[in-house]
């Protein structure tokens, strides 16, 4: 009797949820459409960047650089110039974005004066982009100074040696995966599931639901089941879209990282509920999830701006941000293969707002009704 | 008769405050079992306060009451079971189908599926809406989704059903049709207890009670109200109580 009761409500929920085709068709397109754009589009890596040669040298070692500049995937000859004055046409054009230019004599002023004069003017309308083309460039004349020296006996050189572990080519996706994932996680237990609590307040049928036989405790778990389902799938495409069409490596345990999404779910469900037992109606739900819930969890929880960059006083705030914790340990588990000895305080950092928001959420929602 | 003696529900002292404000004021009443017992009042006189006591809503805040036999205070489960409500607002979803509203409550009120799948069809049949099976409630008129309301909310064929202002906003038409609901479903045995501010509505009640500031300061037959307080009609009962000063309009 009980159980069927329950079942009814479920399968209302599910009802209500699928009838919403434009709502589902946004819930799974958005998270697809944020990592293809992450993936192929945001990027700070650069390819095929245009680039001018100023040769006045016409030497070994400016054909020499020159081939080093050109043999290498990020850098395209878009033209050879003749004169200073050309430099500005070519930048204007807006193809260009680099210049280099060799001084006259440059293997001759190398081999008997020791220094040889090389300059690159980049296009700094976009200074990020500026600022990488130019580091790209460094780096290949660097190479090139140090063949150079190879065979002398250099004065004391200190060598480095950069490796970029966990994400060697330092993708952007690695970086955003697990932060849209979060994002949406949220958005589908919070922001859903209040709604749709705000709703039921809002067209009267709550009141009817708890005039039923319904015990509130099932209406809370008829309303949290479906969302929980729903969230979860939906992860499971970001996470399965992410490993196979950019390679996102999931180097920990799977398992664990489900179970930590699962916990997170939980988390953001009772936060649900709770903003439903304040919310009078679908709009202020919205609003207060919109407000108190997406735009910390976006800004504070280290998703796009690093935590340890901020001021102080931010810092502490973002540590009451469930998706801060949830995100630390989704890149500690997928991208540097953390195990459970890792990830436990912050899991009980989540659990325990979890429980907290559970609590609140329970008592206001009797008090409410009853 | 047996049956028209047994009262159905009873408060003794029914109060509910909310912090200094006295909403409802020890009221007491009885309704026997099959009656229509209308509910009367100006807007915030006290009505949907009380009611929303009576179905387990708002707890009392002193006061007793039992409500199908079974204690307010501490059978609330065994109440639910055997009521009826359909709120101010009508409470049936939207974007489901009137087969599936049909379905959702009766499902929540534990009806078999055989059971239910017989009910649903003897409904659909009775308010003669086959046609609208499976449309989706915000696409049928007003009146129909009011009149379904009423059907869905006596599903489970309760002892009592409470109607919050079932009528308002319904075109007279309407407003005729759903009193003779109000009146088969009284037939077969099931008490009415219905709150209304449209007074023609009173006099289609076995009886009726008048509140004013949380009191409930008649109660009777409607042909004995009026004999009371001298009226021609329930509207001049009403205005003599809710206007003790006299003031003529």
């Amino acid at each position: 009797m009980n159980r069927r009761r329950f079942f009814g409500f479920l399968q209302k929920e599910f009802r209500h949820i699928f009838r919403d085709r434009r709502t589902m068709l946004i819930l799974f397109g958005m998270p697809i459409v944020q990592i293809l754009l992450f993936g192929f589009a945001i990027t700070n890596e650069i390819k095929n960047v245009n680039v001018a040669v100023l040769d006045k040298a016409h030497d070994d070692v400016s054909h020499d650089i020159t081939n080093r500049i050109l043999s290498s995937e990020y850098f395209h000859l878009y033209q050879n110039l003749n004169s200073e004055k050309e430099i500005e046409t070519a930048f204007q054009s807006g193809k260009v974005k680099v210049v280099v230019v060799f001084e006259n004599n440059l293997a001759k002023n190398i081999y008997s004066k020791n220094i040889g004069n090389i300059q690159i003017i980049s296009d700094a309308t976009d200074p990020n982009t500026a600022n990488t083309i130019v580091a790209y460039t460094r780096a290949i004349l660097l190479n090139y100074q140090q063949d150079l020296n190879k065979g002398s006996k250099p004065p004391a050189i200190i060598q480095t040696e950069v490796r970029m572990w966990f994400n060697e080519e330092l993708k952007g996706v690695y970086l955003f995966v697990p932060g849209v994932m979060t994002i949406i996680m949220m958005l589908v237990s919070a922001m859903m599931t209040s709604i749709s609590l705000a709703r039921e307040k809002e067209t009267g049928t709550l009141e009817a639901l708890m005039v039923s036989p319904l015990k509130s405790w099932q209406v809370i778990l008829g309303k949290v089941i479906p969302y929980l389902v729903l969230s979860f799938s939906i992860t499971l495409v970001t996470l399965g879209l992410s490993m196979f069409v950019f390679h996102v490596p999931i180097r920990g345990n799977i398992f664990l990282l489900l179970g930590e999404v699962l916990l997170f779910v939980i988390t953001a469900l009772s936060f649900g509920i709770l903003i439903s037992s304040i919310a009078p109606n679908q709009m202020a739900a919205m609003l207060i999830s919109m407000m108190g819930l997406m735009l910390p969890t976006i800004i504070l929880s280290g998703y796009i701006f690093p935590i340890d960059n901020m001021p102080v006083p931010l810092q502490v705030i973002s540590n009451i941000i469930p998706a801060r914790w949830f995100i630390s340990m989704l890149r500690d588990i997928m991208l540097k293969g953390a195990g459970w000895s890792v990830v436990w305080k912050d899991t009980c950092v989540l659990a325990f707002m979890a429980v907290v928001f559970l609590f609140l959420a329970s008592r206001r929602f009797k008090m409410k009704l009853r | 008769m047996k049956q028209e003696t047994e009262n159905i529900i009873e408060a003794i002292d029914l109060e509910k405050k909310f912090g200094s404000f006295t909403a409802v004021n020890k009221i007491s009443f009885q309704v026997k079992r099959g009656e229509v017992f209308g509910f009367l009042g100006a807007n915030g006189a006290g009505k949907t306060t009380a009611i929303k006591m009576l179905i387990g809503l708002w707890s009392p805040t002193s006061g007793k009451a039992t409500v199908a036999g079974y204690d307010l205070f501490t059978e609330a489960n065994q109440i639910r079971k055997n009521i009826g409500y359909m709120a101010q607002r009508f409470s049936l979803y939207e974007d489901l189908t009137v087969i599936e509203n049909i379905q959702f409550y009766g499902g929540i009120y534990g009806l078999r599926k055989n059971i239910l799948k017989e009910r649903a069809e003897e409904l659909i049949s009775e308010l003669g809406m086959e046609s609208f099976r499976k449309e989706l409630i915000k696409n049928i008129p007003l009146g129909w989704k009011q009149k379904l309301a009423l059907s869905v909310a006596m599903i489970h064929k309760p002892k009592i059903v409470f109607l919050d202002e079932p009528t308002s906003g319904v075109d007279p038409i309407t407003r005729r049709q759903f009193w003779d609901l109000i009146y088969k479903a009284a037939e077969k045995g099931t008490t009415i207890f219905v709150t209304t501010h449209y007074m023609d509505e009173s006099e289609y009640c076995d009886r009726v009670s008048i509140m004013v500031d949380g009191r409930i300061e008649a109660l009777d037959t409607p042909s004995q109200l009026k004999k009371q307080f001298n009226a021609e009609s329930m509207d001049e009962v009403f205005l003599k109580l809710a206007r003790p000063t006299g003031i003529q309009i």
